[in-house]
C-alpha cells in the first residue's frame, strides 16, 4: 500500500513522461558537456519543431549512459573511446560504424565525430619545452631529469601512465600524484615539468603551457559524438537532422579549447558561451535575469523534494518507530537496515535507482525518503522507549492500553523525540537534496553542479547560499512546528535557553 | 474486599514479597507500613495485576487477579502514586477525566463527576483548565486522587499519596483525605513509610521489611505487643525525641 502511494506520489510530481514535441538533452557534468549539450539545445529550439528540455549536470558517465539507456534522456555528448571502454566494455572498437553496430542491440546510436577529441595529453612549461627542444611525447625520452606530477586517475589507467611508459620508453625522475585543479600551478611554478591534462582544457589557450603531440598513437581516441536513442533519431528526423547539420565536423580541437577557455576562465554561461558558438550573443543581463527565473523554479523543485521526501519519510518512519519501540528485535533490526542504508554514499545509491526509477523526480525522492527515515525511526522509538514506566502502567490500570494508549499517551508524551528527528531529517534533506542535481532531479544542486564543473564560484554560492537559507527556513518552521504539536503541558516542563 | 494469599516476588536474587498475605475489609483503610525497598509498592502492584507474583495468589471480591486476568479491575479500582502521576500533556480535567473517557462516559456525565469532584477538593474552572507543570505539589496530588475517585471506584490502592509534600499541607491533607474515605466508605490500601500517616489512616496496618510480614494488627497492638524489636525500633525511629515530647 505505502509504496503504491508512494509511487502515485511521485509520478504526480515527477516530470512528464515522455511527449512528441518534447526533446531530452542531457550532459554530464564538466564543462564540455554542459557547452555541447547546451549548442545542440539550443539548436534544436531555433528549430521551432520541438521544447527542450535540459537534464543537464548528470554525475558521471554511469549515470548519463543509464539515463539515455532507460529512455530519460534522448541525447547527449560522449567520447568514442568512453563508449567503447565504459559502456561496451570493448577497448576494440573503434570506428564509428563498429561503435554503433555495438550499440545497436541497446537501441542507440551515435552521431558521427563532432570534430575534436578530448583525450589525455601531456604538458610542459613553454619555455621549458624551445629550451629542450620538445614538441612529441618521444622527445621525453632523451630527458629522463625531468620530473612529472599527475592525476590519480591517469597514474593507475592502463590507458595512462603506465601504458605510455612502456609505449615510449619513457623514464622520469620522479612521478607524483597531484589534484587536476592545482597541476597547472604546479606546472607554473616550476614544481613540475610534465603533467598529464586533457586535451580541451581551456587553461591550455593562456597558461604559457605546451601540449606534446602523440606522435606514436599511444592515446585512444576519444572523439565527441551524440550519443542519442535510435527511436528519437528515426522519430525526430528534422531535429537529429539539424543537429548533425550544426554539430558533426563543426566543432575542432582549437574552437572547444576555446569555448572551454570562455566557460572556465571568463566566467560565461555555458547558454552564453554555446550562443557565442552559433554567432548569437546571450549579455550578461540576460543571464542574470534568467538566472533570477531559474533560482524560482529551482527553489521549487527543491522544496518539493525535500517536503514529499519527508513527509513520505514520517508517514513510513514513524510507524516503523512504534514497531521498533515494541519488540527490540525488530528495533535492532530496523535500526540496522535504515543505519546501513545510512553509510551508502548518496550518489551511488542515486545510480542504484536509476535501473528502478530511471533519472530524475523521482528516484531522487526515493533515496531522500530513505535518508530521512533513520532520525525519523530513531527518535519515534527513543521516545517511546524513554517513557516513564510509572505513566504507562496508570494508563493500563485505567483500562487504556494498545493503540487507545498508544493515541492519547504514549504519543503526545514522545513527541518532543519525535519532532526533534523529523527536524532532523528535514535540514539533512535540504542538504543532501543538492545531490539530487546528478540525476537530474533538480533543485539547487543545479546551480551546485553547474558551478563546480564551471569553476564558477557565483554560480555554486547561487545554488549553496538558498539551500542555508532553505534549511534555516526549516529550522523557524519547525519551531512553529514544536508550538502547534507538542502539547503544552509538555512545552512548560521543557528546559529552553534563554 | 482485597486478599492477598502468601504472594512471592523476586527480582533475581531479591526477595522482593516472601510469603506475603494481608486482608483489606469492606470500608476500612488498610496501610502498608515500611521504608523504602520494603516491597510495599511492589504488593500494590501485584494486587493490581500489573506485575505477576511468583507464588500466591490475589483475590479482589473473591475473583483471582493476575496480569492476565484483571479486567474486572476496570472501574473497581482507583490507583493513585507519589506526586499523583499525572500526564504532563494533559490540563487538570484531561486528567481526571482520562478514565471516565477510557471507560466511554458520555461526556456530560464525565463533566459532571469532574465537576463535582472538583468542588469536593475545591478547584474552581480556572485550575481545572491549568497543567500539571502549573501546580504545586500539594495541588498535582489533589489532581491525582480525584483521578483516582472520578469513576466512584469501591477500592482505591494509593501509593504513598502524600509523600514528597511539606508538612503543613501535609497535615491539611490527611486530614482532608481520612474524612473523604470515611464519608465515602471505600476499602483503602494504602502505601506508606510514615508512621505518624499509618496511626491516623490505619484501621489495619502491615509492617513490612525486606519483602516480609512483620507483624500486622492495630496500631495499638503493634505498639503494646511487638513481634520482634524490629516493630519498636520502626515506629519510635519517627517518633519526636523525648525532650519535646511535651510540645505534642
Amino acid at each position: 500500500m505505502r509504496l503504491a502511494g508512494l509511487v502515485a506520489l511521485a509520478l504526480v510530481t515527477a516530470a512528464p513522461a515522455h511527449a512528441d514535441s518534447v526533446v531530452r538533452i542531457g550532459s554530464k557534468s564538466f564543462t564540455e558537456s554542459y557547452v555541447v549539450a547546451e549548442i545542440a539545445a539550443q539548436v534544436i529550439e531555433a528549430t521551432g519543431q520541438a521544447r527542450v528540455e535540459r537534464r543537464v549536470g548528470l554525475g558521471g558517465t554511469g549515470i548519463a549512459y543509464r539515463a539515455v539507456a532507460h529512455g530519460r534522456v534522448d541525447v547527449y555528448p560522449e567520447y568514442t573511446g568512453t563508449i567503447s571502454r565504459a559502456i561496451l566494455k570493448d577497448p576494440a572498437l573503434e570506428s564509428v560504424e563498429a561503435i554503433r553496430a555495438g550499440l545497436r542491440p541497446q537501441g542507440l546510436t551515435i552521431s558521427a565525430p563532432l570534430g575534436f577529441e578530448n583525450t589525455y595529453a601531456l604538458a610542459v612549461r613553454a619555455d621549458l619545452a624551445r629550451r629542450l627542444g620538445l614538441e612529441r611525447i618521444s622527445d621525453l625520452a632523451r630527458h629522463p631529469e625531468l620530473t612529472g606530477a599527475f592525476t590519480s586517475g591517469f597514474l593507475e589507467r592502463d590507458d595512462g601512465w603506465p601504458g605510455l611508459r612502456r609505449h615510449y620508453g619513457l623514464a622520469l625522475a620522479r612521478v607524483r600524484t597531484i589534484e587536476h585543479a592545482l597541476a597547472y600551478q604546479a606546472l607554473a611554478s616550476g614544481s613540475v615539468d610534465v603533467i598529464d591534462v586533457f586535451s580541451t582544457d581551456g587553461r591550455l589557450t593562456r597558461a604559457g603551457v605546451t601540449v606534446l603531440r602523440d606522435d606514436r598513437r599511444f592515446f585512444p581516441a576519444y572523439a565527441a559524438v551524440l550519443l542519442a536513442r535510435t527511436d528519437f533519431v528515426e522519430g525526430h528526423p528534422s531535429a537529429w537532422a539539424a543537429l548533425e547539420r550544426a554539430l558533426v565536423g563543426r566543432i575542432d580541437g582549437a574552437t572547444m579549447t576555446r569555448l572551454n577557455a570562455l566557460a572556465d576562465l571568463d566566467g560565461r554561461s555555458a547558454r552564453q558561451v554555446a550562443a557565442r558558438f552559433l554567432g548569437r550573443e546571450v549579455t550578461d543581463a540576460e543571464e542574470r535575469g534568467r538566472l533570477a527565473r531559474e533560482l524560482g523554479t529551482l527553489t521549487l523543485q527543491h522544496l518539493q523534494l525535500v517536503v514529499v521526501a519527508v513527509a513520505l519519510a514520517v508517514l513510513a518512519g514513524v510507524p516503523l518507530g512504534i514497531l521498533a519501540a515494541r519488540s527490540a528485535t525488530i528495533g535492532q533490526a530496523e535500526l540496522m537496515a535504515v543505519g546501513v542504508l545510512q553509510t551508502i554514499p548518496a550518489l551511488a545509491l542515486l545510480c542504484f535507482m536509476i535501473p528502478l526509477l530511471g533519472i530524475g523526480t523521482l528516484p531522487a525522492l526515493v533515496a531522500l525518503f530513505l535518508y530521512a527515515l533513520l532520525p525519523i525511526v530513531r527518535g519515534t522509538s527513543t521516545g517511546l522507549v524513554t517513557l516513564d514506566r510509572q505513566l504507562l502502567e496508570i494508563a493500563d490500570v485505567f483500562g487504556l492500553a494498545g493503540w487507545r494508549r498508544l493515541a492519547r499517551i504514549e504519543l503526545p508524551l514522545a513527541s518532543v523525540s519525535i519532532l526533534a528527528g523529523v527536524k532532523t531529517a528535514a535540514i539533512w534533506t535540504v542538504g543532501t537534496a543538492t545531490l539530487a542535481a546528478f540525476i537530474g532531479g533538480g533543485g539547487y544542486g543545479t546551480l551546485i553542479v553547474r558551478g563546480l564543473a564551471l569553476d564558477d564560484v557565483t554560480t555554486i554560492l547561487a545554488g549553496a547560499v538558498p539551500a542555508a537559507l532553505m534549511a534555516l527556513l526549516f529550522h523557524g518552521l519547525f519551531e512553529l512546528a514544536d508550538r502547534l504539536l507538542i502539547p503544552r503541558g509538555l512545552r512548560l516542563v521543557m528546559v529552553r535557553p534563554r | 474486599m482485597i486478599t492477598v494469599r502468601r504472594v512471592s516476588k523476586r527480582y533475581g536474587a531479591t526477595a522482593a514479597l516472601d510469603d506475603v498475605s494481608l486482608e483489606a475489609a469492606p470500608a476500612t483503610t488498610h496501610v502498608l507500613l515500611g521504608s523504602s525497598g520494603s516491597g510495599k509498592s511492589t504488593l500494590l502492584r501485584v494486587v493490581l495485576g500489573l506485575v505477576a507474583a511468583d507464588g500466591g495468589e490475589v483475590l479482589i471480591d473473591g475473583a483471582p487477579v493476575t496480569p492476565r486476568a484483571r479486567a474486572h479491575l476496570l472501574g473497581r479500582v482507583g490507583y493513585m502514586v507519589q506526586e499523583g502521576g499525572l500526564y504532563p500533556h494533559l490540563t487538570v480535567r484531561g486528567n481526571v477525566s482520562l478514565p471516565a473517557e477510557a471507560l466511554g462516559w458520555a461526556h456530560a456525565r464525565t463533566t459532571e463527576r469532574v465537576r463535582a469532584l472538583a468542588d469536593l477538593t475545591g478547584f474552581d474552572d480556572a485550575m481545572l483548565r491549568r497543567y500539571p507543570a502549573e501546580l504545586s505539589g500539594g495541588q498535582r496530588q489533589r489532581v491525582g486522587l480525584m483521578r483516582a475517585l472520578v469513576l466512584d471506584p469501591p477500592l482505591l490502592l494509593l501509593d504513598e499519596p502524600l509523600g514528597a509534600l511539606d508538612p503543613i499541607v501535609r497535615a491539611d491533607l490527611q486530614a482532608e483525605l481520612r474524612r473523604l474515605f470515611g464519608a465515602l466508605g471505600k476499602t483503602v490500601l494504602l502505601v506508606t513509610h510514615d508512621v505518624r500517616e499509618a496511626v491516623l489512616f490505619g484501621s489495619t496496618i502491615t509492617l513490612l521489611r525486606a519483602g516480609r510480614v512483620v507483624q500486622q494488627g492495630t496500631f495499638a497492638e503493634l505498639a503494646r505487643k511487638p513481634a520482634e524489636p524490629f516493630v519498636t525500633e520502626f515506629l519510635s525511629a519517627q517518633a519526636p525525641p523525648p525532650e519535646l515530647r511535651e510540645y505534642f
